[in-house]
């Protein structure tokens, strides 16, 4: 059937977009329960991941050492972050804290402005360029790791919070900060536990994308705010929302983009979380508030 | 007493200064300042830094020989950073602060439209390193503005010359959605039937845009013979990827946009067999030495290489030409801007990187087709082809 052949290219676009954002969205989630903030920053994340295994690419061309690397590094900068930035301040207002990440965000944009420059950066395919066809559609193989280890990421996040100590004892800060306090559970190191874990999240994402959407150091600012939206859509603080809201809103991006307009391809997004802010505000899959 | 020092102090300090701007004023050494308006940061730096490195070489080449007639050249550059209001303000303070003779920029079209308002107002002649033909059309309404970047309007001519050579007659057309890609996108499509070509796809894809695959699935269902791709920066790489990666075998014809080592260097195995029109600056090796542009392009490459570190570009060239045809009207007009303006457009013969310049009354960009070869890149170079 004619129309069946796009239609399966845009699903598999869409798909491989969706995971990205659903990563992204998992990170504001994270934060969101431990801290009740939104961290604006974390678009930032996904940038510095792709940038760090970039530049240590270049040094080494070793792909496993550069993903490894720049998780890692972004990890350690998202504890920096969490200790510098928010620590500090203390107990001051939500509203506060999230004005300082958006400043954060822009600090660690202009750092990487100044690091990188505003070129733009290539990251080889983890396995290759050369495309697979699905029937009617073609799928690289780096759709295929996007996809794959987005899944195992989530999976993994899913037994980490449910079966290790470490993470129900996450969960019950989310819950209930001053009973989790006194039950003995260090509040202060689960926060920072939390933005290592979204820092690492985003820093995977960012170092998945980059072999087909290029780095650059403006990247994470657009793909922070679809993901926040993707949280948003999905339920804040619901894993599963997460992942929802993200994939959802990679196939109407692709959908819209390939049916209706690519111009239109932006506005979807937050069209989208318009509509669900008004239709149901808590998110498809009810988050934490 | 405190007073009194005080007064002393700022008399003699008045009178210093006095003094001092008197002997500056002297006629014979006053320099002769040039405006610069460049999209130096911001997406678009790629074409505004080497403008103004290109401009500032060629003025300090000349001050090194001292200056024109004796004056030396001043250019006061100013980064619009893109950006159409700061552009506005840039133009203005150029001209009523620095009182530029005149000045050389923008970068971009949108910022070009908007200078070109003041700069025609002021009555100041202003040579633009844009693309769109609107910057210098129509003629009577553009009699202080010139430019010295080919036109989209010539290089879809030429695309389109070449596709009627090998029988290509239904293209898509993919634009980008910015100045650059909208003027492109009209002149694709006015110019068409002229030359026996339908545009069979239409489609559209943002500046920073990363994935163009539901654009070009649309395009693989038409019977189009050719993908036309209008657009500058990374964008237009990622669609020589997708293309590839889609498993389309039509050509995909570029943009002059495309013309950078930069865009080998994004599109990675897409840029093989990729076409495009280009100024000789790109090839100029492969040249024959009885071109009169290859000289010219060479002393401009091994000349910006050396002081800079980076490849020579096109776009850096348009300045480098600018700066150059301003120098010589200067030359022969003096500082006044109405002689400038008619110095300029009395301009012949002027061999540049961006092709051979004969400024008229009525074309104020001076070039032909002929400023633009076609290349391919084959194995990761640029080649001349047919």
């Amino acid at each position: 059937m004619p129309i069946f052949a796009p239609l399966s290219q845009y699903f598999i676009s869409g798909l491989t977009n969706g995971a990205i954002y659903a990563l992204i969205a998992l990170g504001f989630g994270i934060i969101f329960n431990s801290t009740t903030i939104i961290n604006f920053a974390q678009g930032e994340f996904v940038m510095l991941g792709a940038m760090c295994a970039i530049s240590i690419y270049h040094l080494v061309p070793s792909l496993p050492l550069a993903f490894a690397g720049g998780v890692i590094i972004v990890s350690l900068v998202g504890l920096v972050f969490e200790r510098l930035a928010l620590r500090p301040v203390g107990e001051a207002s939500p509203l506060t804290l999230i004005i300082i990440t958006v400043g954060a965000g822009v600090f660690l944009k202009g750092v990487a402005m100044l690091l990188w420059g505003k070129e733009s950066y290539t990251l080889p395919p983890f396995s290759g360029e050369a495309p697979l066809h699905l029937g009617p559609a073609t799928l690289l193989p780096q759709n295929l790791w996007v996809l794959g280890l987005t899944l195992v990421l989530v999976l993994a996040l899913e037994a980490f919070f449910r079966r290790t100590l470490m993470g129900k004892a996450m969960r019950a800060c989310a819950y209930n900060p001053r009973a989790a306090r006194l039950v003995g559970i260090p509040a202060s190191r689960m926060v920072q536990l939390s933005f290592a874990l979204s820092a690492l999240l985003g820093a995977g994402a960012g170092i998945l994308i980059a072999p087909l959407t290029l780095g650059v150091y403006d990247m994470g600012t657009i793909l922070g705010l679809k993901g926040f939206a993707a949280a948003i859509i999905g339920g804040l603080g619901s894993l599963l929302g997460g992942v929802l809201g993200g994939l959802l809103l990679g196939l109407a991006e692709s959908f819209t983009s390939g049916l209706i307009s690519s111009g239109y391809k932006d506005a979807v997004a937050f069209l989208l979380l318009l509509v669900v802010l008004f239709l149901r505000p808590r998110g498809l899959l009810g988050g934490r508030q | 007493m405190r007073i009194k020092t005080w007064l002393v102090g700022g008399a003699l300090a008045m009178a210093g200064l006095i003094l001092a701007s008197g002997c500056g004023s002297g006629s014979k050494s006053k320099p002769y300042v040039i405006g610069g308006i460049f999209s130096i940061t911001g997406p678009q730096s790629y074409l505004g830094e080497p403008e103004r490195n290109s401009m500032e070489m060629v003025a300090d080449a000349i001050n090194a020989k001292g200056g024109i007639n004796g004056h030396p050249l001043k250019l006061v550059i100013y980064d619009d950073e893109g950006d159409v209001t700061k552009a506005r303000l840039d133009a203005e303070k150029l001209l009523q602060k620095d009182q530029a003779m005149a000045i050389i920029g923008p970068s971009l079209t949108p910022t070009s439209m908007t200078v070109l308002d003041i700069t025609q107002k002021a009555k100041i002649p202003l040579i633009s390193c844009a693309a769109a033909a609107s910057i210098t059309s129509p003629a009577q309404d553009r009699a202080w503005v010139f430019k010295t970047a080919q036109t989209d309007q010539m290089a879809v001519s030429r695309i389109y010359q070449y596709c009627q050579k090998h029988g290509i007659a239904k293209v898509a057309i993919l634009t980008m959605s910015s100045g650059f890609g909208v003027a492109g996108k009209e002149q694709l499509l006015s110019q068409a039937a002229q030359y026996g070509i339908e545009v069979v796809a239409q489609e559209v894809f943002g500046e920073k845009d990363t994935d163009m695959s539901p654009q070009l699935t649309n395009i693989k269902g038409t019977p189009a013979q050719a993908v036309i791709c209008w657009g500058t920066g990374p964008a237009p790489a990622l669609v020589a990827k997708n293309l590839k990666q889609l498993g389309l075998t039509v050509p995909l014809i570029q943009s002059h946009g495309a013309a950078s080592k930069k865009f080998i260097e994004l599109a990675g195995d897409g840029a093989e067999g990729v076409i495009m029109p280009a100024g000789k600056l790109v090839i100029y090796k492969q040249l024959p030495d009885s071109d009169p542009q290859k000289a010219v392009c060479q002393e401009y490459a091994e000349k910006y290489v050396a002081k800079f570190k980076t490849p020579e570009s096109s776009f850096g060239g348009y300045a480098y030409d600018a700066q150059r045809m301003l120098d010589q009207a200067l030359q022969q007009a003096g500082p006044d801007p109405a002689k400038i303006r008619d110095a300029l457009e009395g301009i012949k013969n002027f061999v540049g990187v961006s092709g051979i310049f004969n400024m008229s009354l009525e074309d104020h960009n001076g070039l032909t087709p002929d400023a633009f070869v076609m290349v391919k890149i084959e194995k990761g170079q640029f080649t001349l082809t047919d």
